[in-house]
């Protein structure tokens, strides 16, 4: 029960910061997009348009610009506030409207693919850890070198090639047609947006799990009798997988990156292209809507992956949720973990926090 | 044997790209920008080892040519990303306490948003070009840089060796530039090096969207882009650029982590 009041107080405080977040992001956005152009010029069409005074000072009113800046921004935290974002400058439709219609099929893009890269990165790592003599030696540093490439590939790429081979090639998937419906069309996107996050969450399960193998609790585990697949299954793995939950935040956050340029490869209907539209005309409220729902999926991630993490976690809930609620906010991101592992009252496996480092320090994308 | 064919395989391929990025003439003599309409998407041959474009450039000079453009946003891109970040994360493990809580919430809000969604806002603010795209993927990497640097440098700050020293009454300043300065510096080198990977693949996915450079301007990127509305008949104009890219980032990884390796022994 304690252990769950402690992930309550967490959860809490993650909302609290989640609603931080959406001020601040809101207001940076606000702030740039005014103070860089006239945002009148979005609604009547652009730069160059042949909009009369009329209609430019009716587009005035409308879109209350004739209000103080100051008083716009209030109307625009109001508008968040109550999940209305307004109207668009340049597509006339609420936003609220747009985000129905976008935001739902890129959610299922990218929890689809972090499910695969999830699965992906799982079964390379224990084929690898399970293969022993020669046969594991070779098939490590096979993983090692495949997991270096995929973390690296670029999206756009690794999509061009499916396309060629499986869409124009083999003809087994089509490239487009999201419109249509229907799974096939989600095939290649999928693929293309899990592994380059498939590759970074193996090479982070990978280093964790050869520690936790080569460590004392493992061998005790073994002295006592357990066969390797218990081992796997109740110390190593449980431990090696830490790390990687922590960064899962991190990890669906690079995917909604990965679906802007997956959703202009494949000419998929999305949040991404949506963003990407918008924030090309200066579409204030739409790029404000996108930016907002960006900001909360990772906050509700983090705030899931930070529960797993307490579930998951070897060392039983008092340390994992003192790691979770007591350091608060400046540990939500998971990457830097070298000074929490610190703090947690030495819980961590001998020689943790050397790899958490290394693993921390490739966070940066 | 793998142990040192990956190493071995990185450091050549960096060394080509160096000498692709300085001195391109010695790689590919052919002009990145001579049109030849009568020599449009020729498939790979002797001639044009990587084919030639819808205008009838040759590809090979002009992935050789867009070294320097991709290479050097992301290098410049991670120079800001490393020394603003690390300014930043200095600042917050060393100053005030208040400081250090008002820089984390920051860097935990500018977290929230991903990289390429930080980059379009800014494009979007100041418009596209290889400038702006520079700009854009510094700014979006400082959070990464900062919270690495921050963590490192608390770790050493309480570490044994420094209260030592502390005790011993260093004064400040020789407690930062012997001690923590330098163990802390390590970790940003590693960082630097796979961070110019990764801005390299950022750079060519604003490319990629149309947000890069000008565009007779070779860069591996927006050449991508171009090669995309011609995927189907010539895959060449989207293989050979794609296949730099992932040479050179993958390199640079590889590099990037033998450095971390050889830091955290």
């Amino acid at each position: 029960m304690a252990r769950l009041s402690r992930v309550a107080v967490a959860v809490l405080k993650k909302l609290g910061a989640a609603a931080l977040v959406v001020w601040i992001t809101a207001t940076v956005v606000f702030l740039a997009l005014r103070a860089s152009g006239d945002p009148l010029e979005a609604i009547l069409g652009g730069p160059g348009s042949q909009a009369g005074p009329e209609t430019a000072a009716q587009a005035t009113a409308a879109y209350g610009l004739d209000q103080p800046v100051f008083v716009q921004y209030l109307q625009q935290l109001w508008r968040i506030a109550t999940l209305q974002f307004g109207d668009s400058y340049a597509r006339k439709q609420p936003v609220s409207e747009l985000l129905a219609a976008n935001v739902p099929p890129t959610l299922a893009l990218a929890t689809l693919a972090f499910a695969l890269a999830w699965a992906l990165a799982l079964a390379g790592t224990l084929l690898a850890a399970n293969a022993r003599g020669r046969a594991g030696a070779v098939a490590r540093a096979l993983l090692t070198a495949v997991e270096t490439v995929a973390s690296v590939v670029p999206q756009f790429f690794l999509g061009a090639v499916l396309i060629l081979v499986f869409a124009t090639g083999l003809r087994w998937f089509p490239a487009t047609g999201a419109a249509a419906g229907g799974l096939p069309a989600l095939v290649l996107p999928v693929i293309t947006l899990a592994v380059p996050v498939a590759g970074y969450l193996a090479h982070v399960l990978h280093g964790p799990l050869t520690e936790a193998d080569r460590s004392p609790f493992a061998t005790t585990a073994r002295a006592r009798g357990a066969n390797e697949s218990r081992v796997l299954a109740r110390h190593t793995l449980r431990h090696a997988a830490l790390p990687a939950i922590a960064l899962s935040g991190w990890a669906y956050g690079s995917l909604l990156s990965g679906a802007v340029v997956v959703e202009v490869l494949f000419a998929r209907q999305g949040l991404g292209r949506l963003l990407l539209e918008a924030a090309t005309v200066r579409d204030v409220p739409v790029v404000i809507g996108a930016v907002v729902v960006v900001a909360l999926l990772y906050v509700l991630v983090m705030i899931v992956s930070e529960i797993v993490e307490t579930l998951v976690d070897p060392r039983g809930g008092r340390a994992a949720a003192a790691r979770a609620g007591g350091v608060g906010g400046d540990r939500s991101g998971g990457p830097s973990r070298s000074g929490g592992s610190g703090r947690s009252g030495g819980g961590g496996a001998p020689g943790s926090s050397a790899t958490r480092t290394t693993a921390g320090s490739e966070m940066i994308a | 044997m793998l142990r040192w064919l990956s190493p071995a395989l990185a450091a050549a391929t960096l060394c080509l790209v160096a000498l692709a990025a300085l001195a391109p003439a010695i790689l590919a003599p052919q002009d990145p920008l001579a049109i030849a309409p009568a020599a449009a998407f020729q498939p790979p041959s002797l001639a044009h080892p990587f084919g030639t474009d819808e205008s009838g450039r040759d590809l090979l000079a002009r992935v050789v040519h867009g070294t320097a453009a991709s290479v050097g946003i992301g290098v410049a891109a991670t120079a800001i990303g490393v020394v603003i970040g690390g300014a930043l994360g200095f600042v917050a493990a060393l100053g005030p306490r208040f400081v250090d809580r008002a820089l984390a919430r920051l860097f935990e809000v500018l977290f929230a948003l991903p990289t390429l969604v930080v980059a379009l806002l800014f494009v979007a603010v100041w418009g596209g070009g290889a400038w702006s795209a520079t700009l854009a993927i510094g700014l979006a990497t400082i959070p990464g840089y900062a919270r690495m640097i921050r963590a490192r440098v608390r770790g050493i700050a309480a570490s044994g060796y420094v209260e030592w020293a502390r005790l011993d009454g260093a004064p400040r300043l020789t407690l930062f530039a012997r001690h923590i300065a330098p163990n802390s510096l390590w970790p940003l080198v590693s960082a630097a090096t796979l961070g110019v990977g990764q801005s390299i693949v950022w750079v060519a996915a604003l490319g990629f969207l149309g947000l890069g450079t000008e565009p007779p301007a070779p860069e591996w990127g927006a050449m991508l882009d171009a090669g995309r509305v011609y995927l189907g008949h010539a895959w060449w104009m989207t293989v050979f650029p794609g296949l730099a890219i992932v040479a050179t980032a993958t390199a640079l990884t590889v590099a990037g982590r033998r450095l971390a390796a050889g830091g955290a022994e």
